[in-house]
């Protein structure tokens, strides 16, 4: 159960009001800024997740919620899909186009930041920040399971078996990286952190629970997923050895160990055993699986730039 | 749909072999190690820190040494 965050403008302060009141008819109340919108989405779609201890279970699918859930999601897509560049062209297979598309790919990076200056203070401000989506890691692409074709299925429920640790609770990688906020001192439990989540961390969010809960937009979950294995392996080792420079706690390091090598393999699965042949099923998805690409490199770098843009002025 | 058994060994061009299910892989000098995933990636490269597993370094490579 997570804790309900602060409001962030008059549309998330009506949103949580709705929530303890059972009131939700929300239809003409505005968002007041870009946080406001985005933190009231993040309310709505933690429903379908992990729900809050002071709120009623069955608002996750009132229809005042869920009509004022939609209006935010559509903006929040109209504004993705205005942005995106478009799927590129290619003349090899799509996994190489993928991999090389991904390698092209020059936006600012977090990990090279924490592997050679970061602080510690930094990196625990990171770890805060990645605590929204990393204690439910792989969750936002398990809704988008039953709604891909059979060999797809089998393809992604692998690779998430993995990701809940292969039968093992103790693997799972969501509790990996608890396992290292409780060794820096953090708390773990829920989301504590959303309050300190800027708009960025927000939106990446967003974004995936967007793609992940929608089934026309599963070819973007997909894509969204094989973009963030493929942008996994080789950074997580830059963090681990930036956690080992600072002499930071071996459970936060072992958490990014292991994503050295389970992203190595999840990448490869992604791409092709989930993308390519999702595409080969259903061609009409290829464009969302790109759209859904980019969203992931975009929304990260949008990161970057906030946080390396912020810590280079303080 | 195929019907044919999918495969449990898949060579990723210019990139790792795959492996489904469980091994245990005898490395360059005889050392054993036993494969913790459903599926495992075995470095082909050459260069990955944490052979025999992949580690993703095959991607840094110039294309022509890349497996």
């Amino acid at each position: 159960m997570s804790t309900l965050p602060k409001p962030r403008g008059p549309l998330s302060e009506a949103l949580l009001a709705a929530l303890a009141s059972g009131h939700t008819d929300l239809a003409h109340v505005d968002p007041d800024s870009p946080e406001d919108a985005a933190l009231s989405l993040w309310v709505l779609h933690e429903l379908s997740y992990r729900g809050y201890d002071a709120v009623d279970d069955r608002l996750e699918h009132d229809p005042g919620l869920v009509r004022l859930r939609g209006r935010l999601e559509d903006d929040l897509e109209r504004r993705l899909r205005e942005c995106w560049p478009g799927r590129p062209a290619y003349d090899e297979g799509f996994a190489e186009a993928f991999f090389a598309w991904v390698a092209a790919d020059d936006g600012p990076s977090l990990a090279r930041h924490v592997q050679r200056e970061a602080t510690a203070d930094q990196v625990v401000e990171l770890v805060q920040h990645r605590s929204l989506y990393t204690l439910k890691e792989a969750d936002p692409f398990t809704f988008a399971l039953p709604r891909l074709p059979a060999p797809v299925r089998a393809a992604l429920a692998e690779l998430q078996y993995d990701e809940y640790g292969g039968g093992r609770p103790e693997r799972l990688h969501a509790h990996l990286f608890a396992e290292g906020m409780a060794a820096l001192g953090l708390d773990a439990t829920g989301c504590g952190y959303v309050d300190e989540a800027p708009l960025e961390v927000l939106e990446q969010n967003n974004a995936m629970s967007l793609f992940g809960l929608n089934r026309r937009l599963r070819g973007a979950s997909m894509g969204h997923l094989a973009a963030f294995e493929a942008v996994s392996s080789l950074p997580s080792r830059q963090v681990a050895q930036g956690l080992d420079r600072l002499g930071l706690p071996a459970e936060i390091r072992a958490y990014y160990e292991e994503h050295v090598e389970a992203d190595a393999v999840h990448e490869q699965v992604a791409v092709r055993m989930i993308c390519e042949p999702l595409i080969a099923a259903e061609p009409d998805l290829e464009d969302d699986v790109w759209f859904g690409a980019w969203c992931c490199l975009d929304l990260e770098a949008r990161l970057a730039r906030h946080l390396l843009a912020k810590w280079e002025a303080a | 749909m195929s019907t044919s058994p999918s495969p449990d060994v898949i060579v990723c061009p210019g990139g790792p072999l795959l492996l489904r299910g469980e091994h245990v892989i005898a490395d360059e000098d005889g050392v054993e190690h036993v494969t913790e995933r459903p599926v495992s990636a075995l470095c082909r490269c050459g260069k990955s820190a944490s052979r025999p597993w992949c580690d993703g370094t095959h991607k840094v490579l110039p294309e022509k040494d890349r497996p």
